[in-house]
């Protein structure tokens, strides 16, 4: 074997091995880096549309996470006077004579819905699937920049248009919409059933309709992206398992959110054409309605052929970024590559036919259940995979302990706890017990809300000098992360024992029933620990906004010593990512500590006699 | 001013945090690189293990607290057949993912802090192991093969129809903005069908059709009252939005969708009493009921057990509550007993009832029942002397016609007649003080001798009987109120001896 070179002059190895795609010898700069408008608003370039999708993320996390603690407050206080959130939620805190302010149950259930809609779309989808996507496809598989840049940028401004309407709904005199992130008919159809079904439900089909066109525009755009721009020898069996994960995403999206789409149609016309494809046999505010032969049923399947597949759409991006990171800072390569593409593979296709699992007591025949609980236990079985490949990647490795990689084994710790709670769920029986109870809520927290969110802290942790050029601060981050972990379990773990008892989700007060009040002392824990882990979060923001004018610089390319290909780009990043030829690659991305060479990065072709070993 | 003060504390806090990063990141620097962050890898590690312990600890502490709420055990075990299976299969879960829980937990946690960087240390390259990877698929494979075979064991056996043949108490259960109704068979045991197109607040709520039989003894019930030991199938409706029919206590649960009546089978195994024994040894439940009453019951006692919805209805959606009470065989038969019909309370004879002014074959055999006891209580009596008001016999307004409705009073009356011969009478025909005396009495003789001639065409003996026209000269009730005319405009059969002999 030829004596083996073990550190690496990016640029030298670009220019005699990396792949000349002829990208400078074209005029580019008018249209893509001219100007602050086109620089940093209306941007084609993934790396600024990947940022805009963060921090526009960012910016609905807080206000989504800030209504769980108002709808918390009332679920842990229901006595105290909430008269001091007046000023912010005027009309809906009702002020007694005594001066004891209680807020409107309709406005309970909006900010419910709100907290939903939006940290299921705007933060968990558009958040973390649009940003790292962005980020790193391009980055990691040797691209340029996206196949359409343009298409890429409408993406992003569907999106903010989207949040811009969605926005607007919080602050009509009727109220954002109010029947849940589900927005099942006929509660959603009817504005006489609810004051949220009025212009709120208007305002959140049009949000949501111009959302799903944005993720059709990035998930077309992800998805030919990796098919056709990957470079010279990055064959898809050495892409990275983020780049699998978010081409495995992206396909998900494509394939379901027209289907939500085509249920929105349905909606919108049953609330304005005065069809009936979700009504039938109605009795509401003393009136029959004329709208027979449609059924609600019909909704939920459509809603549900989406819903499923989403919380993958959730889930395997956080998964790909989690492996990547827990990989590069073991300094091992992922255990059970090809184990890990196959497991997306199947969890992606399983996610299809496993939908009617959310509808067990709605009123489908009992018999097509039985499917449908063999389809989604079979999930259980991919993901035990790659939850004991992931233990096993850390098995034996050399662990830098740093915020990312804390994240990332937070993600798995909470992939576990939720996703073992799912195998309870997924069982129909049990679920006749459980269905819309706290128990319900404990496991998707847990398991697609603060795993993805653990997934995506990981990554931006991770990939922060990616984007900023300086690290974020190690300190801010190590609290931010003991104090998610242990809060984020403090909430959600209590939930089990309360869905256990029955107690069901979505009630605005337990009072009324005896076998469902007496769990004041938890609830009260529950909110208390919601508040903290909201500060914390505030924490996050105040270190990410810090660091990037004040964090600590950036000095090498390749900070992590990781073998992708986003780490031999100039620290400042430029249009084309790469100053000369693009890099061509020689091996897979997991090439730690095969020899003595501590890693390999991709672009290092094969010395004589090295096998490629996975 | 307090929100001015929290903002202040949370802006020093964050500056202190900033400042104290920075005075860690400027150790760092001194002590070196390296070094720094190696030290502060050991104290993350040890960290991370002292979590795993204190998390697991936690859970299983927090499970023992809990452990009376949790399925299958303690006070809250299943009330209902079925029920007991799904507690079951919870606990099977429950230990199957427990201890995967508590071994991946400690795994991930053990091997994050054994792994820790070191200097020196150099990972081992094991990238893949065919017989690892396909001993943690096989082994999930089989655990959930187990699962889910035996939990689709209970869950058709929960979800079964009732077997052709079998009895079952069939009830229905109708939710809308914001309560349910309630609404039991009746005698016949059959709920009579409805129409959402028929329902008028306060008249029909649930829009009965009552041209259909069925209905006319349906009761509404404020409480679901059933015997204990007897499947029961709610039929669950909707009114308006999608409700959902949930008796946690019995594990039954059931969307309510307009348009599509669902249904849930169950066996109740526990009486309200019976369960409220169950609770009496549980500290929790030994506690004053009201908060405000110390010395008041303690909610052992009050204990019910409870309808909730569980499917986002509205603003209301959280006080759909209604009271289940399960008795024994005797008192659900005493309680069915008092329980009166809609119809015959709200519909019967108003402008909503399509059978107004005719009867109905109940109403015929209960009296035929009546007249048959209050004929041979005047028979036995004493005196052998008394006055039956034939309620059934029916004229055309203003005429001597019998109405077709009338041979049912009419044929009990031969009958009645013909096993007692000895028996002679006087029919009396009566009106009202609407319109002049001398046409009213000639209106009353000839409705009398309508009738006396039907009993003569049925075989009866002229010789037994008088016919007399009694006109407007003596009313039962006030000729001044509607109800009073109607109870004045009567026929009457007057028992007046035993025939000699």
């Amino acid at each position: 074997m030829a004596e083996l070179i073990t550190t690496y002059d990016t640029d030298v190895i670009l220019a005699e091995q990396g792949y000349d795609d002829k990208f400078h010898e074209h005029h580019h700069g008018d249209k893509y880096q001219s100007g602050f408008i086109h620089h940093y608003i209306f941007s084609m370039d993934h790396k600024i549309i990947a940022r805009q999708f963060l921090m526009t993320g960012i910016f609905w996390a807080i206000i989504g996470a800030a209504m769980s603690i108002i709808f918390r407050i009332q679920l842990g206080y229901p006595e105290e006077s909430m008269a001091w959130l007046k000023p912010l939620l005027g009309k809906w805190i009702v002020v007694d004579e005594a001066g004891i302010g209680t807020l409107a149950p309709e406005f309970y259930y909006a900010l419910v819905t709100m907290h939903g809609t939006i940290l299921v779309f705007f933060v968990l989808t558009a958040g973390l699937s649009g940003t790292f996507s962005n980020l790193l496809i391009p980055l990691q598989i040797g691209a340029r920049d996206m196949a359409s840049p343009f298409l890429n940028m409408l993406s992003y401004w569907f999106f903010f248009l989207a949040g811009v309407i969605m926005f607007y709904s919080l602050f009509i005199s009727t109220g954002p919409f109010s029947g849940g992130w589900t927005a099942y008919p006929p509660l959603s159809a009817l504005p006489q059933a609810s004051t949220g079904s009025g212009t709120g439900m208007t305002l959140w089909l049009v949000s949501l309709t111009l959302f799903v066109v944005s993720v059709l525009l990035g998930g077309i755009n992800y998805v030919t992206t990796v098919l056709n721009l990957r470079t010279q020898g990055m064959t898809m069996w050495r892409m990275p398992l983020t780049i699998w994960a978010f081409f495995v995403t992206a396909i998900l999206g494509i394939l379901s959110f027209p289907v939500l789409a085509s249920g929105f149609f349905m909606l919108i016309f049953d609330r304005s054409l005065g069809t009936s494809f979700f009504l039938s046999d109605i009795f509401i505010e003393g009136q029959a309605l004329d709208r027979v032969g449609g059924t609600p049923i019909l909704y939920q399947h459509l809603f549900w052929f989406l819903g499923h597949p989403e919380v993958y759409i959730i889930i395997l991006p956080a998964m790909g970024i989690a492996s990547e990171v827990l990989s590069v800072h073991a300094r091992k390569p992922i255990f059970g590559y090809k184990a890990m593409v196959l497991s997306i593979l199947a969890i992606g296709f399983l996610s299809f036919i496993v939908w009617a699992h959310h509808m067990f007591m709605s009123g489908v025949n009992p018999f097509i259940s039985n499917f449908f609980v063999v389809f989604t236990l079979i999930i259980a079985v991919p993901s035990a995979v790659k939850v004991f490949n992931w233990i096993t990647t850390i098995w034996g490795g050399n662990v830098r302990l740093n915020s990312a990689m804390l994240f990332a084994i937070g993600f798995v710790s909470m992939f576990i706890s939720g996703g073992l709670t799912g195998i309870f769920l997924g069982n129909s029986a049990i679920d006749i017990q459980m269905h819309d109870t706290y128990f319900v809520v404990a496991h998707f927290h847990i398991v697609m809300g603060v795993a993805a969110f653990f997934g995506m802290f990981a990554g931006v942790y991770h990939w922060y000098p990616k984007m900023f050029g300086r690290f974020m601060s190690e300190t801010m981050g190590k609290i931010h992360f003991w104090g998610t972990l242990i809060g984020a379990y403090a909430i959600f773990w209590p939930m089990h024992y309360i869905g256990m008892a029955g107690v069901p989700r979505r009630y605005y007060s337990f009072d009324s029933f005896d076998a469902f009040k007496h769990f004041t002392e938890l609830n009260k824990f529950i909110t208390i620990a919601a508040a903290v882990v909201f500060v914390i979060q505030l924490l996050f923001v105040l270190n990410f906004f810090y660091s990037i004018w004040k964090g600590k610089k950036m000095t090498s390319r390749n900070p992590w010593e990781a073998t992708t290909l986003e780490w031999s780009t100039p620290i400042e990043p430029i249009h084309g990512n790469w100053p000369g030829n693009i890099p061509s690659v020689h091996r897979w991305a997991y090439d730690y500590n095969k020899d003595e060479r501590e890693y390999v990065p991709q672009y290092i072709p094969m010395v004589e006699g090295e096998e490629e070993d996975h | 001013m307090i929100g001015l003060v929290i903002f202040g504390i949370i802006a020093l806090i964050a500056v202190i945090i900033v400042q104290l990063s920075k005075v860690s990141d400027l150790a760092s620097a001194i002590k070196g690189e390296e070094s720094a962050r190696l030290q502060s890898n050991n104290r993350t590690a040890f960290w991370l293990v002292i979590f795993m312990i204190v998390f697991l600890v936690f859970c299983v502490v927090s499970a023992l607290y809990y452990k009376n709420v949790m399925l299958g055990y303690g006070p809250l075990t299943s009330a209902s057949e079925h029920g007991g299976k799904i507690d079951g299969l919870f606990n099977t879960t429950l230990i199957a993912t427990g201890i995967v829980f508590v071994l991946t937990q400690i795994l991930l946690f053990w091997f994050s802090y054994k792994y820790r960087e070191q200097k020196g240390h150099k990972p081992v390259f094991f990238a893949h192991s065919t017989q690892l990877e396909l001993l943690w698929t096989g082994v999930p494979v089989v655990v959930m093969t187990y699962l889910v075979v035996s939990g689709l064991f209970v869950w058709n056996d929960s979800m079964a129809d009732v077997a052709a043949g079998e009895e079952v108490i069939d009830i229905e259960a109708t939710g809308y903005q914001f309560a349910w109704d309630i609404r039991y068979p009746g005698p016949d045991g059959k709920i009579g069908t409805k129409n959402f197109r028929l329902i008028e607040p306060g008249i029909n709520p649930l829009g009965q059709d009552w041209s259909d039989e069925k209905n006319i003894d349906d009761f509404m019930a404020s409480d679901i009252v059933l015997p204990v030991g007897k499947k029961v199938r709610v039929s669950i409706n909707s009114k308006d939005v999608l409700h959902n029919f949930y008796l946690p206590h019995f594990r039954v649960k059931m969307d309510a969708v307009p348009g599509l009546p669902t249904y849930f089978v169950f066996t109740p195994t526990k009486t309200t009493e019976e369960f409220r024994q169950q609770l009496k040894d549980y500290p929790e439940f030994q506690v004053p009921f009201d908060d405000i009453d110390p010395e008041g019951p303690q909610r052992w006692e009050m204990f019910d057990f409870e309808l909730a919805c569980a499917e986002l209805c509205g603003k209301g959606h959280y006080s759909m509550r209604k009271v289940v009470r399960i008795v024994e065989q005797e008192e659900y038969d005493r309680w069915l007993a008092d329980q009166s019909s809609y119809y015959m309370d709200n519909i019967r004879n108003t402008d909503d009832d399509p059978f107004k002014g005719e009867l109905l074959g109940f109403e015929i055999g209960r009296r035929k029942n009546s007249l048959k006891n209050e004929f041979i209580d005047i028979v036995d009596s004493d005196s052998g002397e008394g006055t039956i008001n034939l309620e059934y016999v029916f004229f055309d307004t203003g005429s001597a016609n019998l109405k077709d409705d009338s041979k049912y009073e009419l044929d009990n009356v031969v009958t009645l007649l013909n096993e007692n011969p000895e028996v002679i009478f006087e029919l009396g025909g009566h009106t009202d003080s609407q319109g002049d005396d001398a046409s009213n009495l000639s209106l009353s003789q000839a409705r009398a001798d309508s009738v006396a001639s039907y009993l003569a065409g049925k075989g009866i003996s002229n010789d037994r009987f008088t016919a007399r026209g009694y006109g407007e000269a003596a009313p039962v009730q006030d000729n001044d109120t509607a109800e009073g005319r109607q109870a004045n405009r009567r026929t009457e059969l007057k028992i007046l001896s035993k025939k000699e002999g």
